[in-house]
């Protein structure tokens, strides 16, 4: 999976957690919370969608990992490519 | 005692044939049922009245996706209310506005949906909603209300069956009276339809209702009845005390006259006519009324065999000494049972008679059954009539309990 590819499952799930938002030009280098209205609940829902849709477990202590859509590519990738 | 008077002064409402008071009230007096097949999960297509109205009026998308049904429907009604009140909220002590919505049952459709969910991951708990706490306590649809409006006064809901609807708007008037509150917006809403277990549990005390013909499945007072139509509605009012609707210049729909709540003590189930009855009579004299005095009865009865005799039974017996009795009609003949938001619907769906002179009917009474053949029934088509001066609303619940509120035409 491409860095580019992660970012784009992490958007379907965020467009489904947020579908007000407009996500046509999110900042992949910003934090998630400083450009979208996201709050930790929404956060705990990206968590869930991850375990639900593509069995990824992201534990509390790793959260911070998502704080951008880069720093999620970053953490990500690696998971799902294990899971390949 | 003399009760400081308080009137109601907005109405919103979503019924499963009307967004708004004048298209249900429209539906009323053209017999459009709002009864439709629906698919309820693990059980097929039954009989049931889901509401139109667009949760995205009043709502973000994200709103809808973390609330619950509930809580859209008393958004929605709260707004319309409060849009149809002329009130600024924004301009108000939004700590002294009130939000009392009447509830048969909230949460089942929220627990129901995370087992459902995580059946489908092993039920593995670890899949089971965060939301699912914040949806399922006893007072968000209120609460989501509170967080929609703004509003910082007290914001909870009542639990009393079906007959809530009624209760909400008792509730009101009281916290009115005490000084409590400045503003209420009150009333009773229901998701019922969206959980499995309420069908399944009249299915399976054979009280839910079949027929051929959807719009047809609930027919209080028919002799072929057999049983509940499961629906989702609510009916939210603002009632204010009148000193302030008058200063304020308001529209005046009708005045709360009097009302009781008391309790059967004797059946989880079953009804108790002789309770229902004391009820009646214990609402004319809060009210300081007479039987006479009364123009519109529109009943609780469900299309149920037994509860609607007994409900016959006991309006018989206490409108026994009129010469002409008054008229007696059922709504949820047209929109099936709407529990929670009961009470509050059936209400508005007659408050319109005050203007109009005209009581909408019972439909679906193709043959009326003998055991409710009582003087005043107002059967499948409307009745003009001379006076309407004074609605009694009766609402009636599991475990017993029984709601009377008597509105009356407002006058200076």
């Amino acid at each position: 999976m491409t860095k580019e590819a992660c970012q784009k499952l992490v958007i379907d799930i965020i467009s489904d957690i947020a579908p007000d938002e407009d996500l046509s030009a999110v900042k992949t280098d910003v934090r998630l919370r400083d450009q979208l209205q996201l709050d930790s609940m929404d956060f705990l829902d990206i968590v869930m969608e991850l375990r639900k849709r593509h069995g990824i477990e992201v534990p509390e202590a790793d959260y911070v990992q998502l704080a951008s859509l880069d720093s999620c590519a970053a953490y990500l990738t690696p998971k799902f490519q294990a899971k390949a | 005692m003399k009760h400081t008077r308080i009137v109601i002064t907005g109405i919103g409402l979503t019924a499963p044939n009307g967004n708004t008071l004048v298209d249900y009230r429209h539906s009323l007096l053209n017999g459009v049922s709002g009864i439709a097949l629906t698919e309820v999960r693990f059980m097929g297509q039954w009989p049931a009245g889901l509401c139109k109205f667009d949760p995205l009026k009043y709502q973000k998308k994200k709103d809808v996706r973390i609330g619950t049904r509930a809580g859209s429907i008393s958004i929605y009604c709260a707004r319309e209310a409060l849009a149809d009140s002329g009130i600024n909220l924004e301009a108000r002590d939004k700590s002294m506005v009130g939000v009392y919505l009447g509830i048969t049952e909230h949460g089942n459709v929220e627990t129901e949906n995370e087992v459902y969910n995580i059946s489908k991951f092993n039920y593995d708990t670890k899949f089971w909603s965060h939301h699912h706490n914040p949806r399922t306590v006893a007072n968000s649809p209120a609460g989501e209300v509170s967080l929609n409006l703004g509003s910082t006064g007290p914001a909870y809901t009542i639990g009393a069956a079906c007959a809530a609807g009624n209760i909400g708007l008792i509730h009101a008037a009281q916290m009115l009276r005490l000084g409590e509150v400045d503003l209420a917006i009150a009333g009773g809403v229901s998701e019922s339809p969206q959980t499995f277990g309420i069908f399944a549990g009249f299915k399976s005390q054979n009280a839910l209702a079949t027929h051929a013909d959807p719009t047809k499945a609930s027919r209080p007072f028919d002799k072929a009845r057999n049983g509940i139509v499961i629906s989702e509605g609510g009916c939210i009012y603002t009632l204010e005390r009148l000193e302030d609707a008058v200063a304020r210049g308001a529209k005046i729909y009708g005045e709360l006259a009097g009302y009781c709540v008391n309790s059967d003590a004797t059946d989880y189930v079953l009804p108790n006519p002789e309770r229902q009855a004391e009820c009646v009579q214990k609402a004319l004299r809060n009210a300081g009324m007479t039987v006479d005095d009364i123009d519109i009865v529109n009943t609780h009865a469900t299309s149920t065999p037994q509860g609607d005799i007994q409900e016959c039974q006991a309006i018989a017996a206490v409108f026994q000494s009129r010469a002409e009795p008054p008229a007696i009609n059922n709504t949820k003949s047209f929109i099936g049972h709407t529990m929670g938001a009961a009470g509050a619907l059936e209400l508005a769906g007659n408050l319109p008679s005050f203007d109009d002179l005209i009581v909408h009917p019972t439909i679906n009474v193709d043959e009326l059954d003998p055991q409710c053949d009582i003087p005043g029934l107002v059967l499948n088509s409307p009745r003009k009539v001379k006076r309407v001066d004074a609605i009694l609303n009766n609402s009636f619940g599991m475990l017993g309990i029984n709601s009377t509120l008597i509105i009356k035409r407002y006058r200076a």
